[in-house]
């Protein structure tokens, strides 16, 4: 993506989701396997070429191995979940695509580049952004000044021009300041913007969250937990934004999630790991009826 | 005294005392709290009622003392200053600011008594030592950075500041290793008494030009860092990486660099408060105890805050002159080097986050 700050996200999509509120209800186990009724969606046509390639990684903390001969892809402008039960190693699989840890095997390709590792900054620049599962916000910050900081990237004009705050760098600061307004907007958090962040409740706080990640302009989007502690409205409105983002803006989103019915509802393709292996990858439809994934969830008899 | 004496002093005790008492009103959470603070309230409006009485009694004395205290407040902030911005920015409590004040003023010193004894003109030596010794601070920032930080990213404050303790001994032996450990004088401003508004006062009010000096340095120096931290792209950043050092990295600010800015501004401004305690008192080795007498201003100004840092200073400053003045005939002399820790003692019962700080939020 250019450095282009006009996003259109003026039209807000009204789409209805159906955050599979009876699986919320009834727990994520039921709901998984209650949901196979549910429609397909006619999204594929928008899913692209592969944009990034996990390729056969592996990741230990010592002798505790966190991630096993991982292989998977995220394709252009699709929704991608990864699921699976506690300590599956979804979070350290994100932090593996973000750069935060570094696989002792395997490679990442991302838009084509083939990478041992990748590096929190390179990752950054190169367009990927994410949040965080327990948020981690400026907390001493305002939320524009926290959506501010995630346009840090885009704004270019050198330390002096900053310090005189004059001419280009004040019209800079403005035209940013212009897109991050939009942002705020579009995720109605308008009546928080000059609050700082530490004091909001937990929901807001996941939204500025997703905002500052968006303000980044990122291609991959990695969302760990958006929905984690949230209430039915909250999941729903998290919901919203996140097909509204990957439908208007294209961008494509990684998400990890504990909420069948939203993993069923948002993703166009599941990848299911297990104590560090993935154990299934496919649509909703064909994860949910495989056997593998259905024992991971519910137990095996033996 | 007169009436007006008595009356006018308790009147402005009173509404001191009330002020405050409704200020910290969000701060109390127990009867406890109350408690403290009606003593607290009580107490200060004592000690503010039995100044007001002495500055009716003689303005002009007061004045002076008052505007003297306030100077050498500027200077304690000066040094506060330093710790504030590494704070704010990397969330480390700099124990090595007070040796990097010593760095940077032998720094200065030496080579400009290298190249005046050279035959350079000190009108062309001063701006090249400045030059010269902005540089060495730059190199501490980069060998801090790269040997002492990076090394522990992600860790614990604490283990940061463990780390600043080891980073002094290391600064003051090499400083010394190198520059030389005697006193050397350094003579940048001018350290003449000068007499202000004699109209308005009989015989005027003697001020030293060193702290007049100081306190318009110091005044520049606190309006830039406040609007760059406040304003601007790389000040956002700053305050980004203090608050979280992944979710800074995820949206792409280099730390490395924000770590350098961070230590290099740090530096200049150690530079900054070198030049003017340099020239009161000498460069040598006891300038590192400067950080001492910056810690109650922290505490009383909050550690993130640069206004605190200069509102600190000031209420230090004044508060040690007129005590050690006015309360020294009652209760004997010495106040002005313990005034400063009992105010802060005050402040951290009350408004742990000091006056400007930012409240601590925990979430629990």
């Amino acid at each position: 993506m250019s450095t282009d700050t006009s996003m259109p996200l003026a039209p807000v999509a009204t789409r209805e989701v159906g955050v599979g509120t009876a699986a919320a209800r009834s727990g994520a186990r039921s709901g998984m396997l209650q949901n196979a009724a549910r429609a397909e969606r006619p999204r594929v046509s928008r899913v692209g070429d592969v944009l990034l390639a996990v390729e056969n990684v592996s990741l230990s903390f010592g002798g505790v191995r966190a991630i096993s001969d991982v292989s998977f892809d995220i394709r252009k402008g699709e929704i991608r979940a990864i699921i699976g039960p506690n300590g599956a190693g979804k979070t350290s699989m994100l932090n593996v695509i973000n750069g935060f840890y570094h696989p002792q095997q395997g490679a990442i390709t991302f838009k084509g580049e083939k990478r041992r590792e990748m590096r929190p900054y390179f990752a950054a620049t190169s367009g990927i952004s994410r949040t965080f599962q327990n948020v981690a916000l400026f907390k001493g910050m305002s939320t524009l000044d926290n959506m501010m900081a995630g346009r840090t990237l885009k704004m270019k004009r050198g330390l002096l021009w900053q310090a005189l705050r004059w001419g280009p760098a004040e019209e800079e600061e403005m035209r940013h300041r212009e897109v991050v307004e939009r942002l705020i907007d579009f995720l109605e958090i308008q009546h928080i913007r000059k609050q700082p962040v530490g004091k909001l409740p937990y929901g807001l706080q996941k939204r500025v969250e997703l905002g500052r990640a968006l303000a980044m302009e990122p291609e991959l989007l990695l969302l760990d937990e958006p929905m984690a502690g949230m209430n039915l409205e909250e999941k729903e409105d998290m919901s919203r934004f996140i097909i509204t983002v990957n439908q208007h803006l294209g961008t494509t989103i990684a998400l990890i999630e504990h909420d069948m019915g939203v993993v069923m509802d948002l993703s166009d393709r599941v990848v299911v790991l297990e104590y560090g292996r993935k154990i299934a990858d496919g649509t909703p439809d064909e994860v949910k009826r495989d056997p593998k994934v259905i024992d991971a969830y519910l137990g095996v008899s033996h | 005294m007169s009436a007006l004496g008595l009356a006018l002093p308790g009147g402005i005790g009173a509404v001191l005392a009330a002020l405050m008492f409704m200020l910290l009103r969000g701060d109390r959470k127990s009867i406890v709290d109350t408690i403290v603070h009606v003593m607290l309230s009580l107490v200060a409006a004592v000690f503010v009622g039995f100044l007001a009485s002495k500055a009716i009694d003689n303005p002009g004395g007061f004045t002076e003392i008052l505007v003297g205290g306030l100077l050498s407040g500027v200077l304690y902030s000066l040094v506060a200053l330093g710790f504030v911005l590494i704070f704010k920015a990397s969330g480390v409590f700099n124990y090595a600011q007070g040796a990097m004040v010593l760095v940077a003023g032998l720094a200065l010193v030496r080579s400009l008594d290298f190249l005046t004894a050279h035959g350079v003109a000190r009108i062309a030596a001063i701006p090249l030592a400045i030059i010269f010794s902005g540089m060495v601070m730059a190199l501490c920032a980069v060998v801090i950075e790269k040997w002492v930080l990076r090394p522990l990213l992600n860790q614990d404050g604490l283990t940061l500041f463990m780390s600043t303790i080891g980073a002094t001994f290391v600064l003051e032996g090499l400083a010394q290793m190198v520059f030389g450990s005697d006193v050397y004088p350094l003579r940048l401003f001018p350290t003449d008494a000068m007499i202000l508004l004699d109209g308005v006062f009989q015989g005027g009010i003697l001020v030293n030009q060193l702290d007049l000096w100081g306190g318009l340095i110091a005044g520049i120096l606190v309006a830039g860092l406040a609007a760059f931290f406040q304003y601007t792209k790389t000040g956002r950043a700053l305050r980004a990486v203090a608050d979280d050092h992944a979710a800074a990295q995820s949206v792409g600010i280099p730390i490395s660099w924000i770590w350098f800015v961070v230590w290099l501004v740090a530096g200049l401004v150690a530079l900054v408060a070198a030049t003017v305690w340099g020239t009161k008192l000498g460069v040598q080795f006891s300038i590192t105890f400067l950080a001492l007498k910056a810690l109650p201003v922290l505490i009383i100004g909050g550690f993130t805050s640069v206004p605190g840092a200069i509102v600190g200073g000031l209420i230090v400053g004044a508060g040690e002159k007129l005590a050690e003045l006015y309360l020294g005939e009652l209760i004997g002399g010495g106040i002005e080097y313990w005034f400063a820790y009992v105010l802060a003692l005050a402040v951290l019962l009350v408004r742990p986050q000091g006056l400007y700080g930012e409240k601590i939020i925990e979430r629990i």
